[in-house]
């Protein structure tokens, strides 16, 4: 009913706002511009933030990594024996629960990847689904804090050993439950034998979720070889780590001190040779965040401007019909009718602001998209922006409409 | 008169203080986010060699074919063959060839840990071309390259640690357990971005400090020492580099150039050098396709490898949009401002005010708004460049700075912004007849 009444009124708001073209103008291109900018703006803090929040599927809080370069001529034999006697001696630390030996680690980023096609025939002709390769050995599921879903860990006698120019192999390996979907889609992956660029392997396991070191590429986040085999990288080898308990700078120092006695092989950097798992999230994601914090930041300044905006014309729109007003209250309006009145103004100002920006928001995000790495925006994110804009609008006009309804009908007879 | 109309502008905002308090905030928020975004903006977008930028050229030659291009451009990187070619044909004033390594560097001070560096292999001319300050010593000269001199060029921080600081050239030290002579001892040396050896980096080093080490081009190569990430994108794939000579002497391309060209018909003349290069490749047999080569100037060069963040153009890009809805907004504003004031501009009129006398009245009004304006901006500014390191990652903070430009532009911005905005408001305020207002409004 109260409705109706409102929307009776429309003929005359209509008549009224031609008396303001300009200003109406201003307003709806102002909510306009903002739809259109805010809506992208949210697309992408939103694709971010849902970025930064993707878990490697490890225990994170626990576990760091100390990259460890070898001295320069140093021989594949000497750096397997250094690496065995360095993981005994990490283990032996008070307060590590595990470690082993890895050339890369969670969100690392592509430095110093193996990329490795899985082949499910040798001979198989069509691009193979690949996976992102961590050497590891029979310690690398509980260091990572990962649990089997399927199948069993690696045994010692399944261990080989890489250097960087070899194609990978391995008697066994175990995968991510991403990757085995990949390669058998009906999801008995367990078992099966499949070809690496180097050999056949057998998967004998299978865990739920381990990020690869990559952050960004389209299909290898989570698709993860864990391959049993120790490095001969001579450049340099990387171990991880598990704590026991949170507080990890007593530990990093013992773990250290542990490598102290083969130090003369080693180097490992002051300032960026120990990372913690936390750490690297931390960097890995640190433009994104920036970017997100920064466009929440302008979208809330942005909806700020645009309902100072409307509060301030529309106070004075209500400064400047205090005569009509009191002539409406003389002839019979309510302080409800006056109030409405306002609202149902702004509201349709606010509408043919939305239409525009829908229109505005979508041709953004088609241009953003030739610019930046981004996806198309579902219409969804511009219809809760404008859900968001006719809110604002609502609550702007608010003020300048309660005070519109507390002009006595008086006024109509006591100026001019 | 100037006095006159500011001070006409103050009375008036003291009679709408609401409104002017709006106004100036609103103005303050959006061109502070502006100038924000473009302090950022301006760090990351730098020309790291003032003045020298527009001499400083990249070369490119096609050597994995239009197959393997990508958007048909030519690798950003050279093959050894093509850069020792262009290194020994000498066509530009000066040729310089660098490639980004890591050393395991030790000093013969046993008390001094062994540590961890990066740094580029260079050719002579890399120290000259770049003015390169020296400290102590000097870079090598051309006949060290030629003989494979064990020299080495060290940064003065890592003088600081090894040396203690003090002046070290003629000393010692090892690179890979390799005795190295030292020639020079940098001075401060941060062009940022890391232009140089940005093509062997990859994009995300490119805002990090330039390296400990530089060593000639050709010792490093016989040290078989490489880059991170060969690019072996052509029809040869990757050979196995544990055979260096042919790896050394296959398609993968590994290493950045760049020659230095004073005018613009040096420019042209490299340009038609490198493709007939690319020519005489083909007719050797060696490309199977038509010269495509590339010659990027430094400023284009960095844009080209896409070195700014994508966060600094897109924050750029929002906040312009911002301070436009804004700069909407404050014409609505000030239009309400203008128009509430009819009377007075009538009886101004009609007291023998011209239009043009009530042009500059109220563009001066929107100038001093904006002036206010701006100084709350140039506060917000200050305000949000101290709190950087929380919106941008460290090394893209860092390169941010404050200077009187900045803040001057801050303020010009925000008047210029204002005035823009004033305008309507103003023709219409201009409009209004002289008697008419003083009928009806008594």
């Amino acid at each position: 009913m109260r409705l109706a009444r409102a929307f009776m009124q429309l003929s005359p708001i209509l008549a009224a706002l031609g008396r303001h073209k300009v200003a109406t103008l201003l307003i709806g291109l102002q909510v306009a511009l903002t739809l259109a900018v805010a809506s992208n703006a949210l697309y992408i803090v939103a694709t971010r933030v849902v970025h930064l929040s993707r878990l490697t599927g490890t225990d994170e809080a626990h576990i760091f990594v100390i990259r460890n370069g070898w001295r320069a001529g140093q021989n594949p034999t000497q750096v397997e024996a250094t690496i065995r006697a360095d993981l005994d001696a990490l283990r032996r630390v008070t307060g590590v629960r595990d470690a082993f030996a890895s050339q890369t680690y969670p969100l690392a980023g592509a430095n110093g990847i193996i990329i490795a096609g899985v082949k499910l025939q040798q001979d198989q002709s069509t691009r193979p689904p690949r996976g992102v390769v961590y050497l590891a050995d029979d310690h690398a599921l509980d260091t990572f804090g990962v649990s089997l879903e399927e199948g069993r860990n690696f045994r010692p006698e399944e261990i080989t050993t890489y250097s960087p120019d070899d194609k990978p192999t391995a008697p066994a390996i175990i995968v991510t439950r991403n990757l085995a979907d990949k390669l058998f889609p009906d999801g008995n992956a367990l078992g099966k034998t499949v070809y690496l660029p180097g050999g056949p392997t057998a998967i004998v396991g299978i865990v739920a979720s381990l990020q690869s070191p990559l952050r960004e590429s389209a299909a290898l986040d989570y698709s993860s070889i864990l391959l049993p085999a120790r490095s001969r990288d001579p450049d340099g080898v990387v171990y991880l780590v598990r704590t026991e308990a949170t507080p990890m700078a007593p530990v990093i120092a013992a773990a250290l001190k542990s490598l102290e006695p083969r130090g003369g092989m080693r180097i490992i950097d002051a300032k960026d040779g120990v990372v913690t798992l936390a750490g690297a999230r931390e960097q890995a994601y640190a433009a994104d965040r920036s970017v997100a914090t920064l466009l929440s930041i302008v979208c809330g300044l942005l909806m700020l401007a645009t309902a100072g905006g409307i509060v301030g014309l529309s106070s004075f729109w209500v400064s400047q019909r205090r005569t009509q007003i009191g002539i409406r209250r003389s002839l019979g309006a309510t302080t409800g009718d006056i109030l409405r009145y306002f609202h149902a103004e702004n509201f349709l100002i606010v509408s043919g602001g939305v239409a525009l920006g829908l229109v505005l928001a979508v041709l953004a995000n088609i241009g953003l998209m030739k610019v930046y790495p981004l996806q198309i925006m579902p219409l969804y994110v511009p219809l809760i922006g404008a859900i968001v804009l006719w809110l604002l609008g609502q609550l702007a006009v608010w003020g300048p409409a309660s005070y519109a309804a507390k002009v006595p009908p008086v006024v109509a007879i006591r100026t001019s | 008169m100037w006095g006159y109309y500011v001070a006409l502008a103050l009375r008036s905002c003291r009679r709408s203080k609401a409104l002017t308090a709006l106004v100036v905030a609103l103005l303050a928020l959006g061109v502070s986010a502006c100038m924000v975004s473009y302090a950022v903006f301006r760090a990351t977008t730098s020309d790291p060699m003032p003045g020298r930028s527009s001499q400083l050229f990249a070369p490119q030659i096609d050597n994995a074919g239009p197959a393997h291009a990508i958007d048909g451009e030519p690798p950003e990187m050279l093959s050894y063959i093509d850069a020792v070619a262009l290194l020994k044909a000498a066509k530009a004033k000066r040729q310089a060839l660098v490639y980004s390594t890591r050393w395991g560097v030790e000093s013969n001070d046993p008390s001094i840990p062994a540590l961890a560096a990066i740094g580029d292999a260079v050719t002579a001319d890399f120290f000259p071309m770049f003015a390169v300050p020296f400290r102590f010593g000097g870079g090598w000269a051309p006949n060290d390259d030629e003989r494979h001199a064990s020299m080495v060029v060290i940064s003065r921080a890592l003088n600081d640690k090894l040396f203690g600081g003090r002046n070290s050239v003629g000393q010692g030290l090892r690179l890979d357990g390799k005795a190295f002579q030292i020639a020079g001892v940098l001075d401060d040396w941060k062009p940022r971005p890391r232009f140089f050896d940005m093509a062997t980096l990859g994009g995300s080093s490119a805002l990090d400090d330039a390296g400990d080490v530089f060593i000639p081009f050709t010792r490093a190569t016989d040290m078989k020492k490489d880059i991170k990430f060969p690019d072996c994108r052509s029809d040869a794939g990757a050979t196995d580099p544990r055979d260096w000579d042919a790896y050394l002497h296959g398609e993968c391309d590994r290493i950045a150039a760049w020659v230095e060209l004073p005018t613009a018909a040096d420019v042209a003349g490299y340009r038609e050098y490198l493709r007939g290069y690319a020519q005489e490749q083909q007719r050797l047999g060696r490309f199977a396709w038509p010269p495509n080569v590339g010659l990027h100037d430094l400023m284009d060069w960095m844009d080209y490898l896409r070195v700014a963040p994508p966060a600094s153009s897109l924050s750029m890009l929002v906040s312009a949009s911002f301070l436009l809805i804004v700069l909407i907004n404050v014409v609505g504003l000030m239009l309400a401002r203008f128009m509430r004031r009819a009377p007075e501009i009538g009886i101004r009129r009609a007291l023998g005010a011209s239009r043009a006398s009530i042009y500059r009245q109220f563009l001066i009004e929107g100038a001093s708004i904006g002036f206010v304006g701006g100084l709350f901006g140039v506060t917000l500014t200050l305000l949000g460049l101290w709190g950087i390191g929380g919106l941008f990652e460290p090394k893209i903070a860092r390169m941010v700075h404050i200077d009187a430009s900045l803040i001057g532009l801050t303020v010009l911005l925000s008047i210029a912004a204002t005035v823009v905005a004033a305008l309507y408001p103003t023709w219409r305020a201009a409009r209004i007849a002289p008697a008419w207002q003083i009928k009806i409004n008594p």
